[in-house]
């Protein structure tokens, strides 16, 4: 009987060699989807670019030129509209719905349901929405006829595309939002509530006094998030209205992407993505000091 | 792992929707790519293209049909990403844009296409697609001009006799006989007439006519070029390769203050009734009733002769000329299309072989058999005029007249085609929607003149 009286071989301490290949696939991907194509739109902001010749170096001149295009301050103008629309009213609903699915239900099925918008794609919905809403055939103005009110020209009339649109995206994206805060609802001890019902307080208090400050941190990332992202809306507007009527509903991103693919004109196209890329650098950082976002109230 | 990493090439190349069969069939020398947008027209080609194999052993022609939109996208990445076909059909509003882009072949430098002519075709179509530099850069395949489509149980309900319509006079003031019908056969929806006491223009039945948008996209050509053009106007200093615009002429902006303001009467759809960005033409606007008759061009003469009504009944769809207007004269729009060769084919000659053949008599023959569109050729536009006259009992004259008339004026060659449309198109708009005045195209006009003082 041969009884192996080798020692345990001790562990390798050095785990080098797993970790990079377990970030090598992030990490690729991220410099050649992410950093390379930054770098190289930062260098074509400073050239002029037609996508088929070679970029030829021209200093300042698109930037220049962008601050004195009336229509970049203007689709600027439209999109802030639009992010201020669509985060407010997706905040607040989206709120409300994961304080519901903490407090009333228990049912997974019913908090997968309020998910499914999001799984629809961008374009589909919509695809769906411009139907629903056409201003002959829309099912949406058929009930607005029945209820004995006027049509509406929700994607053709200037006062009410963007609003339209900012209302399809807060479709789309409210489950998903809710879901993050339902997440971070998960995070605050239900002895809290528990203390807060023997001092008698309502529903309504507890969400004041007790919810929505436990819940800032993960608030502040929601609304990174979801505000770096409705700063980049464009497949909703490419479908529904292609930045008209006129220019009230060409946000910055499909004024970025005409000028490039649809007038050539690659460097100035970089350098306004430059411009937004600054942008939401500056409001990240803001937002990120204004809601403490990195300590949180519960220690 | 490697079953993994093929996996992973699978999904990604399937993911940048790149598809074997496409390279196959175009790596190989005897295949060449060719595109078009119009579906109605694919059935011709295909003809056409049986025939260039048979005649021609050792070659075939895949043609791949994309719709208009999405067209002009994929030819532009095509162009990027080396994907561009061998040859595509190609539009005068786009053609320069591709000649400053050079990217594409000149015709003259090919031996198959070095002998076109230009006295084979309908006059002055051929000279369109000469560039700056004088080299031709599209073979002619097709050309259309507009007239009016009506709906023949719409005038008969209003009382109105359809051989009228040929002798309409419109004019900037009053809009004279023209304005008085497109009145006669509006109906709101208490069942009065645009021309009678009580009617009501904010709540229409079914307009006079319809709408096709500002027409900022293409220079009114459906919209108000018929009723500019017969008012003398020219949209360039010259044509081709204008370099000054006309935007800011009376006769132009009077022409549109009188048709927009069709829209203010009720006359003519809304921008909001249409659609916005995503209008339906005239033809889905007579089908639907929202227009009794409407201004098309004559590449939707097929489409027209198909529509029907709500229970699949054919609608009897009538055709007359655009109205004369002050100048004494009809005018219509003269567009063609033409095919182009991309410097990105790996073989020109063979490319120009297909465009030669595209050109020649026996394609538009067959072409013009099909009835879909007006070939280039004199002869073949005979049989398209036959064919509709005998298939579909449809008199197509007052689509041909305009040319034998020699009534037609250019569609607008310039470079810088794609500034234009940016720049115009929502300016046009607005003045559509009512949001600026007609006089606010003179602002767009500098824009439009300062793009070319910079270009030289």
């Amino acid at each position: 009987m041969a009884i192996s009286t080798a020692p345990p071989r001790p562990r390798r301490r050095d785990d080098t060699r797993l970790a990079i290949a377990f970030i090598a696939p992030a990490l690729i991907g991220f410099l050649v989807f992410m950093v390379w194509p930054t770098l190289r739109g930062i260098y074509l902001s400073f050239t002029k670019f037609n996508l088929l010749t070679p970029p030829e170096f021209n200093g300042l001149d698109n930037y220049v030129r962008m601050v004195q295009d009336p229509v970049f301050w203007n689709s600027l103008k439209v999109t802030v509209y639009y992010v201020f629309v669509n985060i407010v009213i997706q905040t607040v609903f989206a709120l409300v719905i994961a304080v519901m699915m903490q407090r009333l239900t228990k049912r997974t099925w019913l908090r997968g349901v309020i998910l499914t918008p999001y799984l629809v794609s961008n374009v589909v919905a919509a695809m769906v929405f411009l139907w629903i809403l056409d201003y002959q055939l829309g099912i949406g103005n058929k009930v607005i006829e029945m209820i004995g009110l006027d049509r509406i020209a929700f994607l053709s009339d200037s006062a009410w595309v963007i609003p339209t649109i900012a209302l399809i995206n807060v479709w789309r994206h409210v489950g998903y939002t809710a879901l993050l805060i339902f997440a971070g609802l998960q995070t605050i001890p239900e002895t809290m509530y528990e203390a807060g019902r023997m001092d008698g307080a309502s529903e309504i208090t507890m969400m004041r006094r007790i919810t929505i400050p436990l819940l800032r941190p993960i608030l502040a990332l929601v609304l990174i998030i979801t505000v770096v992202g409705s700063f980049q809306v464009f497949d909703t507007v490419a479908i529904t209205t292609r930045g008209g009527p006129v220019d009230s509903s060409r946000v910055l991103q499909y004024y970025i992407y005409d000028m490039a693919f649809g007038r050539f004109q690659f460097g100035y196209a970089s350098a306004m993505s430059v411009a937004l890329l600054i942008i939401l650098v500056i409001v990240t950082f803001v937002q990120y000091r204004l809601t403490r976002a990195e300590s949180s109230d519960l220690s | 792992m490697r079953k993994f990493a093929a996996f992973m090439m699978t999904a990604l190349l399937a993911g940048c929707g790149w598809s074997g069969a496409d390279a196959a069939t175009s790596s190989g020398g005897g295949t060449i790519e060719y595109w078009l947008w119009d579906s109605g027209q694919q059935p011709g080609y295909q003809k056409c293209a049986d025939e260039f194999a048979a005649a021609n052993p050792g070659l075939r022609v895949h043609i791949s049909q994309y719709g208009w939109d999405v067209y002009w996208s994929k030819l532009t990445a095509g162009f990027i990403a080396d994907t561009a076909p061998d040859v595509f059909t190609d539009h005068l509003a786009k053609y320069a844009q591709f000649v400053d882009l050079k990217v594409l072949r000149p015709l003259d430098n090919l031996a198959p296409t070095s002998d076109l002519a230009d006295s084979d075709y309908q006059p002055g179509l051929a000279e369109l697609w000469k560039g700056q530099d004088g080299k031709r850069y599209g073979a002619p395949k097709d050309w259309d001009t507009i007239a009016m489509f009506y709906d023949r149980a719409e005038l008969k309900d209003a009382g109105v006799d359809p051989a009228s319509l040929n002798t309409l006079i419109w004019n900037p003031t009053d809009g004279g006989t023209f304005e008085k019908l497109v009145a006669h056969l509006t109906v709101d929806t208490n069942g009065i007439r645009g021309d009678e006491a009580g009617f009501n223009p904010r709540s229409i039945r079914i307009h006079g006519l319809s709408s096709e948008g500002s027409g900022g996209a293409g220079w009114g050509q459906t919209q108000w070029s018929a009723f500019a053009g017969s008012a003398g106007w020219q949209a360039t200093d010259k044509n081709p390769w204008g370099t000054r615009f006309n935007l800011d002429s009376p006769e132009l902006q009077q022409t549109l203050n009188w048709y927009f303001g069709l829209a203010r009467k009720g006359y003519m759809p809304t921008y909001e009734e249409i659609g916005g960005a995503n209008a339906i033409g005239t033809d889905k606007q007579i089908q639907s009733g929202i227009a009794a008759m409407g201004l098309s061009g004559s590449w939707m003469i097929s489409t027209f002769s198909k529509l029907t009504d709500a229970t699949g009944a054919k609608l009897d769809i009538g055709l007359a000329p655009t109205p004369i207007g002050p100048s004494g004269k009809r005018a219509s729009m003269f567009n063609g299309l033409a095919d182009s060769i991309t410097t990105l084919s790996k073989h020109p000659d063979n490319a120009a072989k297909w465009v030669k053949f595209m050109a020649g008599a026996q394609c538009q023959d067959i072409i013009g058999r099909s009835g879909v569109v007006f070939p280039a050729r004199p002869a073949a536009t005979d049989l398209a005029i036959a064919y509709n006259r005998d298939e579909r009992k449809l008199d197509v004259t007052p689509f041909t007249d305009q040319v034998k008339d020699k009534t037609t004026f250019l569609f607008p060659v310039t470079s810088n085609a794609a500034d234009i449309l940016a720049l115009m198109n929502p300016r046009m708009d607005a003045v559509y929607i009512g949001s600026a005045p007609v006089s606010s195209l003179t602002a767009v006009n500098d824009q439009l003149n300062k793009l070319f003082e910079v270009a030289q």
